[in-house]
C-alpha cells in the first residue's frame, strides 16, 4: 500500500513539474513577443550565448569535419565511390552533425552558466528583489536569454557546418588526394536548399530547448534542489543532462515526423 | 570603450554567421538572390523519371540554365528549364535526359540543331527524348529480346 501511495505521489510530482516547465515558456514566450524587450540585455546575452561560442564552434566544428573526412574516404573508398565524400561530409553536417553537436557544445558551454547565474540570483534572494520593485524577472532574465539563443543557434550551426565542410575538404581533398572540383561539384549537386532549412530548423528548435530548460532549472533553483551552493550545482547538472538529452529526442522526433519541415 | 566592445564583437558575431548562411544557402542550395537573368522554355518528356528542380541544363557538357519545374500534363512531364541570357536554342534541338556516370544525377543535355529558327521565351521544344532504362535494358539482354 506504502508502496502505490509512493508511486502515486511522485508520478503527480513529476505531472506538476512537467505542468510548471510548460507554463514557463509559455510565459517566456509571451513575455517576449510584447514590448518592451530589453534591447541592451538581449545584446549582451548574444555577445554572451553566441560571440563567446565562436572559438569552440569553430574547433569542434574542424574537427567533425575532418574526421568525418577521413572516416567517409575510408568506407567509400571500398566501394569504389570516394567522388561521394563531398556530398556525405556536407549532408551529414548540415542535416545532423551541425544542429546536434553545435546544440550540445552550447549547453555545455553556455547553457550551465546561465542555469547557474539565475539559480545563484533565486539562492540569494535577487530575483525576490526585482518582484519587490515591481519588476518583471521574466522580461530581465528569461527573456534576452531565449531570443539571444533562438537568433544564435542557426548562426553558430551555419558556421559550424562552413567550417566542418572546409575541414572535411582539407582532409580529403588536401591530404587523402581527392580532386576539389568533385569534392565541392559533387556537394553542390547533391544538397538542396531542403536540406540546409532543415537543419536550420532544428537548430532553432534545439535554441529554444536550450534557453528554456536552463532558464526554468534556474529560475526554480530552490523548489527541487534545496537552497544553498547545494541546490545550485544539482540544478545545473540537470538542466545540461535534461537539455541534452532533449536535443537528442527532439532530434529524432523532429527527423522522423517532419513536423516542421 | 566596453559598450564598443559589446556592440562590435556582437556585430561580428552576427556578421560571420549571415556571411556563413549565406554560402550554404547560395552555394550549395543555389538560391538565386540576384534573380538569375534568363527565360524559360518548355518541353514535354514522355519520362522524367530523376530529374528534380534544380538539376542542370547543359549543351556539349556547360551548364547553361536549371529545371524550374516539372509537373504532369496529359499525363506527360511538363519541364520548364530556366535558359541563361544569351543562349539561344534552335527550333529543331533535341532535349534529352542524361545521367551523369552510371549511378549519377539525371540532368537534361540539349543537343543544338540546324535550324534557323530559334525558340523565343516561353516557347516549346518539340524533340525530347526520355532516359534510358536501364533496367529494361538489362532483363532485355538477360532475357534475350535485344535485337
Amino acid at each position: 500500500m506504502d508502496l502505490v501511495r509512493k508511486l502515486g505521489e511522485s508520478a503527480i510530482k513529476a505531472l506538476f513539474r512537467l505542468g510548471r516547465m510548460g507554463i514557463f515558456l509559455a510565459k517566456a514566450f509571451a513575455f517576449s513577443v510584447t514590448p518592451p524587450v530589453k534591447l541592451s540585455l538581449l545584446i549582451k546575452q548574444i555577445q554572451f550565448i553566441g560571440f563567446q561560442s565562436i572559438s569552440v564552434i569553430f574547433l569542434t566544428g574542424a574537427f567533425t569535419g575532418m574526421v568525418l573526412g577521413y572516416q567517409g574516404f575510408n568506407t567509400l573508398s571500398r566501394f569504389g565511390s570516394d567522388a561521394f565524400l563531398g556530398p556525405m561530409v556536407g549532408l551529414s553536417l548540415i542535416k545532423e552533425m551541425g544542429p546536434v553537436i553545435s546544440a550540445l557544445m552550447v549547453t555545455g558551454r553556455a547553457g550551465s552558466s546561465i542555469t547557474a547565474e539565475i539559480g545563484i540570483m533565486r539562492i540569494s534572494e535577487q530575483i525576490d528583489a526585482l518582484e519587490l520593485m515591481g519588476l518583471n524577472p521574466y522580461r530581465y532574465l528569461i527573456v534576452p536569454r531565449l531570443l539571444a539563443a533562438i537568433v544564435c543557434l542557426p548562426l553558430l550551426t551555419a558556421i559550424f557546418d562552413v567550417i566542418g565542410i572546409f575541414g572535411g575538404y582539407l582532409i580529403g581533398v588536401k591530404m587523402l588526394g581527392l580532386s576539389s572540383g568533385v569534392y565541392f561539384g559533387e556537394m553542390v549537386s547533391y544538397v538542396e536548399m531542403g536540406d540546409i532549412l532543415e537543419g536550420l530548423i532544428k537548430s532553432l528548435n534545439f535554441g529554444v530547448i536550450i534557453a528554456w530548460v536552463c532558464c526554468f532549472k534556474g529560475f526554480h533553483t530552490g523548489f527541487y534542489t534545496g537552497f544553498g551552493a547545494e541546490g545550485v550545482s544539482k540544478a545545473t547538472t540537470q538542466a545540461v543532462v535534461l537539455s541534452s538529452v532533449l536535443i537528442l529526442v527532439w532530434d529524432y522526433f523532429l527527423t522522423s515526423t517532419r513536423i516542421f519541415l | 570603450m566596453r559598450k564598443w566592445d559589446l556592440e562590435f564583437t556582437v556585430g561580428l558575431f552576427l556578421i560571420a554567421g549571415i556571411i556563413c548562411l549565406s554560402y550554404l544557402s547560395i552555394k550549395l542550395g543555389r538560391m538565386e538572390v540576384f534573380g538569375a537573368k534568363g527565360y524559360d522554355i518548355h518541353a514535354f518528356f514522355s519520362n522524367s523519371g530523376g530529374l528534380k528542380n534544380g538539376s542542370s541544363v547543359m549543351i556539349a557538357g556547360v551548364e547553361v540554365g536549371r529545371i524550374k519545374s516539372i509537373s504532369l500534363e496529359d499525363y506527360q512531364a511538363l519541364v520548364v528549364m530556366s535558359i541563361a541570357e544569351g543562349i539561344e536554342i534552335q527550333e529543331d534541338a533535341i532535349a534529352s535526359i542524361k545521367t551523369r556516370g552510371l549511378i549519377g544525377e539525371r540532368f537534361v543535355e540539349i543537343s543544338p540543331g540546324g535550324g534557323e529558327r530559334i525558340i523565343p521565351p516561353g516557347g516549346r521544344l518539340r524533340e525530347t527524348q526520355p532516359p534510358i532504362d536501364f533496367e529494361q535494358l538489362v532483363s532485355k539482354y538477360v532475357f534475350g529480346t535485344l535485337e
